[in-house]
């Protein structure tokens, strides 16, 4: 059965990627047994399944997704959260607090006010309704120190790496405490201003980088360079 | 008008040193534009045309979104030193309906039934005009649209052809389009070989249509390769850089 690229080429929209018996991985369609490519990317023939990592892409909310938001309203019954996709989010009371919510006690800006980060979880997304978040969870909820970095949501799962590779790397390195929301916002705090400067750097040059190979080596020894500068 | 400008030489040369069935020089350039989720921009012989696209986004105001589908919104417009007389900024009964015309010709390549509720806005800027502005239009806008990361089908090319100085004649400037006797605009999706635009103004035969339709998509499937270079030199350039870092 043809391949009509080689494995990590970039490819256009309407490249005709296979023709036979294949499965459409991500990034990819079928029309009359042909599969091809719907997205600007990197393609992958995984045996039976054609893949394209996309080089851009925007967030589309997914069930249990950890996701960094911006309150952007406060609603009767809630707050609408910009988690920087199409979808605006809405974060409702009862995920939010731990009580019941009294309208006629209790006000909502005590909790949460407009301009607050929140690091959040999907709880429901469909085409039909806007997604729910919930911070009812350990660690979730109002973010207050630290720096966030806004990265293409394309490039999360490459500052995760292979089985966190990147990611555990990278908090090892800075000493800092990384979270990657996966609608491609990143939240780091660390000890120092200069520790989040030098992570953030990195996140940056693993977002330009991204669909380069070698890179986990080339970002270990940036840090490390950027680190000896600093204590020297 | 009086005196008839000759638009083809004896040899066969056009008046701007082309041959009949020859393209104007294309310069594509993608991602120039930092603030919009997509662009691009095109220089096709003496046309300048910036496109941006923004989305998909949530769709205001609010009771145009479509329940089952994107809403898919396009605006052409000529800067006002465009052309050579001063065009008003405002929206002419021309621009109005090429940008129908151009959202028409890109909505099939474009997946806007994965994102329904939302809207995706394509802006083309005509900076400088010289004849076959929308087709350049409609290159630059699908080039904008794969830059922005949404999904298509194909992308999306356009070019003309027609009849000038009683000849036929590949990608019409201005001159020729305005002299001549007919201009047909054709876009086009290269791996369906579909076509998804196809308009005609003036007067032909109906084997001179054909042979118009054949060369124009000559030229779309030229345009094509362009295209598709431009969209990778964007990447392809730090990807090398990476790789000599790696070998050293």
């Amino acid at each position: 059965m043809p391949f009509f690229y080689e494995n990590r080429q970039i490819v256009t929209p309407g490249d005709l990627l296979a023709e036979g018996d294949y499965l459409t991985g991500s990034n990819t369609y079928k029309h009359d047994s042909k599969v091809y490519a719907s997205r600007l990317g990197l393609v992958e023939y995984r045996g039976r399944e054609i893949d394209v990592v996309a080089l851009n892409t925007f967030y589309i909310p997914s069930v249990e997704d950890l996701v960094i938001g911006k309150m952007v309203e406060a609603n009767l019954h809630g707050w609408t959260v910009d988690i920087n996709s199409p979808y605006p989010a809405i974060l409702r009371t009862p995920e939010a607090l731990n009580r019941p919510f009294k309208p006629q006690r209790d006000e909502l800006s005590e909790f949460l006010s407009v301009g607050d980060m929140i690091l959040a979880k999907v709880i429901s997304f469909d085409r039909t309704r806007d997604p729910n978040l919930t911070i009812r969870e350990p660690d979730l909820g109002k973010i207050r120190y630290g720096q966030i970095v806004r990265v293409s949501p394309a490039k999360i799962p490459r500052i995760i790496g292979r089985k966190g590779s990147m990611i555990s790397m990278l908090k090892k390195e800075t000493r800092c405490n990384i979270t990657v929301g996966q609608n491609g916002l990143v939240y780091v705090s660390g000890r120092s201003r200069e520790d989040e400067r030098i992570a953030i750097s990195a996140i940056k040059k693993i977002e330009e980088e991204a669909h380069t190979s070698g890179l986990t080596d080339r970002v270990t020894d940036m840090v490390r360079k950027e680190r000896g500068e600093v204590i020297q | 008008m009086t005196e008839k400008t000759i638009l083809i030489n004896k040899e066969g040369i056009r008046t701007d040193g082309r041959k009949l069935s020859e393209l104007r020089p294309i310069k594509l350039e993608v991602g120039i534009l930092s603030n919009a989720d997509g662009s691009a921009y095109i220089e096709q012989g003496k046309n300048k045309i910036l496109a941006a696209v923004y989305g998909p986004r949530e769709a205001h105001p609010r009771h145009l979104a479509l329940p089952d589908k994107a809403l898919l919104r396009c605006r052409y417009h000529m800067a006002p030193f465009s052309v050579e007389e001063r065009k008003s900024p405002a929206p002419s009964r021309r621009e109005v309906e090429l940008s129908k015309v151009i959202r028409e010709s890109l909505e099939p390549a474009i997946f806007l039934e994965k994102f329904p509720r939302t809207s995706i806005d394509i802006f083309i800027e005509v900076l400088q005009a010289d004849g076959g502005t929308r087709c350049a239009g409609i290159t630059v806008a699908s080039l904008a649209l794969a830059d922005a990361g949404i999904p298509m089908r194909d992308l999306i090319v356009a070019c003309a052809a027609g009849k000038a100085g009683g000849q036929m004649v590949l990608d019409l400037n201005d001159i020729e389009d305005k002299e001549g006797e007919a201009d047909v605009p054709v876009a086009y999706m290269p791996s369906f070989d579909a076509v998804s635009l196809l308009q005609m103004d003036g007067e032909l035969t109906i084997e001179e249509f054909q042979q118009a339709l054949t060369l124009a998509l000559d030229g779309c499937k030229q345009i094509h390769a362009l295209q598709k270079e431009a969209l990778k030199a964007k990447y392809q350039a730090v990807k090398e850089a990476a790789e000599v870092l790696e070998e050293e």
